[in-house]
């Protein structure tokens, strides 16, 4: 099994879809996610947008359960995330790598899904082939530049393999080429058919990229809506609003 | 004034001079704590790591007891391994008592909670930076022990100096244990201890200034060797 | 975790017991005294080189040497204080007792004597003045031999100076070398034995002020661990040891010992001739055969070893036998010899 060709291995049911019933989280007396009933078919990249502390990367850890609802329920085909979990990664804003190689960043994530050491070889060079970090390979991780290494995040992320990716703003503290390519990695996964869920504050990306926007705010979601046509007729006041670049209530 | 020029005067002969008995008696005094360091790493390192990260009952218990014992009074340590280790004793079978092996016992009873203590801290730091990542990665609490072990061995090389400058500069309990028998168990600080008592303070001035040296030495080679693996590894 | 490194199973090794080559050794618990004065560095020497049995001094205060040796911490014993040797023997933890050396405890204090006891030829009468003049008076307090030789002192002037302690008289709880630091360092008095004293580099304003009263004399025994007790301990390499420090080898030996020219310990264990006067003056030959029968007649008769000095390394070492022999031997001609 390679990251290009996973999706083939049908005998596996999917994960998706992913239902969240009135979602909520409420944190020191605050409902910061209010609520949220949505369900996302396995298909194609969802945008999460929406302004400062809408709740979008709340809803995101939610999703991946690295939080606990304080009601509702979030199901994977029915299940609950901690069934799950092997079958979903995430990259953060501001990952965390190892202080190590390259090499042995997505050799550690592998050993800890247990996957054999002598598969980990082979994902690990086609991976980091396919992102475009072999060279680097024995570079120590954290002395990478900022692109190179959310690229890793986004590689150590793609060796497992999963069906859904979860980005929390990745593009967020890079400039316009790191981006461009961090994207292109993106593109690539969703290409094979991973499922992406996505937040960011960059429009322009958003455009770019989503297929489907869910716009939160004040920890509610607002609307839903396929990309084109949030952003040439959003149905909210408050996406028109955000999208025209103006404070909200 | 004069027994302290007397005792640099006698110092700088001593390390010139690279006098036999001294020799012996510093390698002995490096072994015996490196030994005990050795082992209070090899428990102390990851039962902080456990106290860090586990969830268990009577965790904050006993994270405010390696607090606690990392004030431990050498001599009450020297005690309890005396007891023990005494032919009236429960270990008195292992003929361990007035050999360098009960001053290893000591060191070590005696640093361990000090690496743990300063360990948990460590990784308690460290943990709040990976905590997210590891768990999505879906690496257990357990599972990312030696993780944080091994990412925080910067820091962690500090944590053992300290456990080995306790160590080395300890005299209460060694003294109790070892018994300061020439060429079996006098190590550094009880050689500094038999020259007070005989009255030659500048010769144990001396000794002292050797045993400042060489702690100098030994923190300096280890900050230098953490410099240049941070500056290659980032 | 990385596992346990090759080298640490190494070191440990060489740790254990086993990791010394060594080979035969025996544990010594003995005084501060006589370790710090360098009478072993001189003694011990010659009897490994003769024996091949190594001794490893633990040097403490003679009560802790004798809780030593209740335990089976320690193989033999030389301390210096006979009634509390002779309950150790009595009551069966160690074997027989025989006397090695002595020497004798002085009264030193600073220079300008403040209490007037200098050259007071009673040692009771000095600590009466000191009591009553109410000067600094150190005490090993430790439970030692020289601690019990000055409590004897005060009982003799019939004085109880624990009931001032915290005053002018100060309980250490150290050794003797740490005692006469603190004495130098407080102009105080103090009760020391002349080996300690005559080999302490730290003096200042020190002097010895009272010796010679018959009350000082310090006699040291030797008493190996009775290993009916404690089945573990070396019985007959100490008792080896035993017989070479009673031998007129290991007497010479201690006599030979000297720090600036003067003998600090006095052999003991020869056979009484002439009664003799303690040596008063440091520059005293102290190895006369006159002297220590002097010192025997002092201490009262006891059970003292009548060892004749044969020929004992040509006996045993020029030949091929074994240590057995040497304990056996040794053993038959005491007993032999005792009256």
């Amino acid at each position: 099994m390679s990251p290009g060709t996973h999706r083939g291995n049908e005998g596996v049911e999917s994960i998706l879809p992913l239902e969240l019933v009135d979602l909520t989280y409420i944190r020191a007396g605050l409902r910061l996610v209010d609520r949220i009933s949505v369900r996302l078919e396995g298909k194609g990249r969802t945008l999460i947008l929406g302004p400062n502390g809408a709740g979008k990367s709340l809803l995101l850890r939610l999703m991946h359960g690295l939080l606990s609802p304080t009601s509702g329920t979030v199901h994977w085909r029915g299940q609950a995330v901690s069934r799950v979990a092997e079958r979903q990664a995430m990259v953060f804003e501001r990952s965390v790598l190892l202080r190590r190689s390259v090499r042995a960043n997505v050799d550690y994530a592998l050993s800890v899904r247990r996957i054999s050491r002598a598969c980990r070889r082979g994902r690990i060079d086609q991976v980091l082939e396919r992102t475009g970090l072999l060279g680097l390979a024995d570079r120590p991780a954290r002395l990478l530049s900022a692109g190179e290494q959310q690229c890793l995040c986004l590689a150590r992320a793609w060796s497992l393999e999963p069906e859904v990716l979860l980005l929390d703003e990745p593009t967020a503290a890079l400039d316009p080429a790191a981006t461009r390519s961090i994207e292109q990695v993106i593109d690539d996964m969703a290409s094979v058919g991973t499922k992406i869920i996505m937040t960011t504050h960059d429009l322009a990306q958003a455009r770019r990229m989503g297929d489907e926007v869910l716009f939160l705010h004040r920890g509610a979601l607002v609307e839903r809506t396929p990309a084109t046509q949030f952003f040439d007729e959003p149905e909210s006041s408050e996406a028109r609003a955000f999208l025209n670049g103006e404070r909200l209530p | 004034m004069q027994d302290l020029v007397d005792a640099f005067g006698a110092a700088f002969a001593l390390l010139v001079g690279l006098d036999r008995d001294l020799v012996e008696i510093i390698a002995r005094s490096l072994w015996v704590s490196s030994l005990a360091l050795a082992l209070a790493a090899g428990i102390g390192l990851p039962l902080g790591g456990a106290v860090a990260l586990l969830r268990f009952p009577g965790r904050r218990v006993a994270a405010v007891g390696l607090n606690a014992l990392m004030g431990l009074p050498p001599v009450v340590v020297g005690l309890v391994v005396y007891l023990m280790l005494s032919r009236s004793g429960p270990l008195g079978f292992l003929g361990w008592l007035f050999t360098p092996m009960a001053m290893v016992v000591a060191q070590f009873l005696l640093i361990t909670p000090i690496v743990a203590a300063l360990t948990r801290q460590v990784v308690e730091d460290l943990w709040e930076e990976y905590d997210e990542q590891l768990r999505s990665l879906g690496a257990s609490r357990l599972r990312a022990i030696p993780t944080l072990l091994w990412d925080g061995r910067h820091r962690l090389l500090t944590t053992l100096l300290a456990g080995f400058g306790r160590a080395i500069a300890e005299v209460g309990a060694v003294i109790l244990v070892g018994g300061n028998i020439a060429h079996v168990t006098r190590v550094m600080t009880t050689a500094i201890a038999l020259e007070t008592s005989k009255g030659d303070l500048a010769l144990a001035l001396a000794l002292g200034i050797v045993l400042l040296v060489l702690s100098l030495a030994i923190n300096a080679a280890a900050a230098l060797a953490g410099d240049v693996a941070r500056n290659a590894e980032g | 975790m990385r596992s346990i490194p090759g080298w640490v199973l190494l070191a440990l090794w060489i740790a254990s017991p086993a990791g010394h080559a060594a080979g035969r050794f025996i544990i010594l618990a003995s005084t501060t005294s006589t370790e710090n004065s360098g009478l072993f560095a001189a003694l011990l020497p010659r009897f490994t080189e003769r024996t091949g049995i190594e001794v490893r001094v633990v040097a403490v205060g003679t009560g802790q040497a004798l809780r030593m040796g209740r335990r089976g911490d320690a193989d033999v014993l030389l301390v210096h204080d006979r009634d509390a040797e002779e309950t150790f023997v009595a009551e069966g933890w160690g074997l027989e007792r025989f006397e090695v050396m002595f020497n004798e405890f002085v009264l030193v204090g600073p220079a300008d004597d403040p209490a007037g006891v200098r050259d007071l030829g009673d040692a009771a009468a000095a600590v009466a003045r000191i009591a009553a003049a109410r000067v600094p008076f150190v005490s090993r307090g430790d439970d030692s031999g020289t601690h019990k030789a000055e409590r004897r002192l005060w009982r003799a002037a019939g004085i109880d100076p624990v009931s001032e302690t915290g005053s002018w008289y100060r309980e250490l709880g150290s050794g003797m070398g740490a005692t006469l630091n603190t004495a130098a360092a407080m102009a105080a008095y103090t009760l020391a034995d002349r080996g300690t004293w005559l080999a302490f580099r730290n003096r200042r304003d020190l002097e010895v002020l009272v010796a010679g009263d018959p009350r000082l004399h310090n006699p040291y025994g030797v008493i190996r661990v009775n290993p009916a007790r404690h089945p573990h301990v070396k019985a007959k390499s100490s008792g080896v040891f035993v017989d070479w420090l009673l031998s007129s080898e290991g007497q010479a030996a201690i006599a030979d010992f000297r720090v600036a020219g003067e003998a600090l310990f006095h052999p003991a264990a020869k056979p009484a001739r002439s009664p003799a006067i303690l040596p008063r003056s440091e520059s005293q030959d102290p190895s006369k055969p006159a002297d220590t029968s002097r010192a025997r007649k002092l201490s009262a008769p006891r059970k003292i070893s009548t060892w004749k000095p044969r020929s004992w390394a040509a006996s045993v070492f020029t030949g091929t036998s074994s240590t057995k022999r040497v304990v056996a031997g040794a053993r038959s001609n005491r007993s032999r010899s005792s009256r």
